[in-house]
């Protein structure tokens, strides 16, 4: 495909039943290229980067003017930055890791949360319209960042066979069946889970995403003779399918900080 | 075949599982700054106001058990005073209804001595004066018969003693004549 496909150059005149005969613009692989917006030194900046830096100003800009000045007597923007705070702290944290051994994670899964959150909320921003989660980089680092901490801290709860015997279930009472539950429980363990905890985002917002732009373009596509109904159901349908991914959005973004916080207690749990 | 190549290779570029290398880069910085600024400035910020606000409630809670504990301390304080103004009161009215009596006792004592004892005067006196005139009656009656009775008998009855005699006779009679009346 050539780069000018890959910006999904929207064609308006295209319509179904109209005389240049052009097919429905499907959406595809090609709706997650962009083309760079600026070259900086080789580096190709694009849209979605952008849409990450834009992320990270959005969350650091609310709850600095949530928490920059708090005050024992809080306002109302202070009372919402702490009401999101304390879901993530008491509801995901608290819950699987405990008061004692959890605190020292909570600035990390809240500012998990609240990244991976604004991430996927992109997606129904008007102008923006696309989920920076969908690119598999940005879940991938996210994953990979909790397998180290993972790794890390199981070491250094039970060191080196602890490690071994905890990453493979280590259990002498499967007697003949220890081998292959060792083997598969170690390559799940190390490799697949983070491989899953990481596409299982990506692979929400990703058919999200198609399901959005093909509704939406399907809206003006058909909006054509005969076919104008099916433009309204079309529209119906796009509509729905926000509402539907605003709700995929914050649960992904609560099941991904929730998966870490499992994974960690994992780690600190005596024996596997 | 060169083509199909180039076609594969552009192909697999596209796969949405293989992470772009400057997308990990921009991810990793992104969520890096976001991690540190939650960590180090804006997470100990308000968890160091949700441990004032924690202890500002506890503090008020306290306070106001204190100030419950001083007010029924007060109360009690009170509720004892009164009842100790009221026994005062009570046994103040005692005293004063037992001097009272006293009183009013010993001013009728004296008022009933003070009586008799001028009941007892008005009867010595009383008395005195019988005596009195009673023993100068009796010489007045005795002059009189005397002088009565010399008149009538002609005979002068000087005589000292003949007359003493006959007139303690007739006082005699006289009050025998008052005794048996009586």
């Amino acid at each position: 495909m050539s780069a000018d496909q890959t910006q999904l150059a929207f064609d308006w005149s295209c319509r179904i039943m109209s005389d240049n005969g052009c097919g429905f613009p499907a959406p595809g692989l090609h709706s997650f290229l962009f083309k760079p917006i600026a070259t900086v030194g080789g580096f190709e900046f694009n849209k979605v980067m952008l849409l990450a830096l834009i992320t990270t100003v959005l969350v650091i800009g609310f709850f600095y003017a949530a928490f920059g000045k708090a005050k024992v007597v809080p306002g109302k923007l202070q009372m919402v930055g702490e009401a999101g705070y304390d879901f993530v702290r008491r509801g995901i944290v608290y819950e699987t890791l405990g008061k004692k051994e959890g605190e020292k994670y909570v600035p990390f899964m809240v500012s998990l949360f609240f990244f991976i959150w604004i991430m996927n909320i992109w997606s129904v921003i008007p102008l923006a319209q696309f989920p920076v989660s969908s690119i598999i980089a940005y879940p991938m680092v996210l994953a990979l960042i909790v397998w180290v901490i993972w790794v890390g801290l199981t070491f250094k709860r039970h060191g080196f066979v602890g490690f071994f015997k905890n990453v493979t279930g280590y259990d002498k009472s499967l007697g003949a069946v220890l081998p292959l539950v060792m083997v598969i429980e170690f390559f799940s363990n190390l490799l697949v889970r983070p491989f899953t905890h990481a596409v299982r985002l990506f692979a929400n917002m990703f058919a999200g995403h198609l399901m959005l732009v093909m509704f939406t373009v399907a809206s003006w596509y058909l909006l054509n003779s005969w076919m104008i109904p099916a433009a309204g159901v079309s529209f119906v349908m796009t509509m729905v399918m926000i509402l539907f991914e605003l709700f995929v959005q914050a649960v992904q973004a609560y099941v991904f900080v929730l998966l870490a916080c499992s994974y960690i207690q994992g780690a600190l749990a005596e024996h596997h | 075949m060169i083509a199909n190549l180039v076609q594969l290779a552009a192909e697999e570029e596209q796969n949405p599982l293989i992470p772009p290398g400057p997308e990990l880069l921009v991810g990793t910085i992104a969520f890096a700054i976001v991690f540190f600024v939650f960590w180090k400035k804006l997470l100990p910020n308000i968890n160091k106001v949700l441990e004032e606000r924690r202890a500002a409630i506890e503090g008020g809670i306290e306070e106001a058990e204190a100030m419950q504990v001083e007010a029924q301390s007060v109360l009690e304080q009170y509720k004892a005073q009164l009842a100790e103004a009221r026994h005062e009161a009570a046994r103040l009215r005692q005293e004063a209804q037992e001097q009272g009596a006293t009183l009013i006792a010993e001013m009728r004592a004296e008022g009933q001595r003070q009586r008799e004892e001028i009941v007892a005067a008005g009867h010595a006196q009383i008395e005195a004066d019988r005596k009195a005139a009673a023993s100068a009656l009796r010489q007045d009656v005795g002059k009189l018969a005397t002088d009565l009775a010399g008149k009538l008998v002609g005979e002068s009855l000087e005589d000292h003693a003949r007359q003493s005699r006959v007139i303690d006779r007739f006082l005699d009679e006289l009050d025998q004549k008052a005794e048996a009346a009586r």
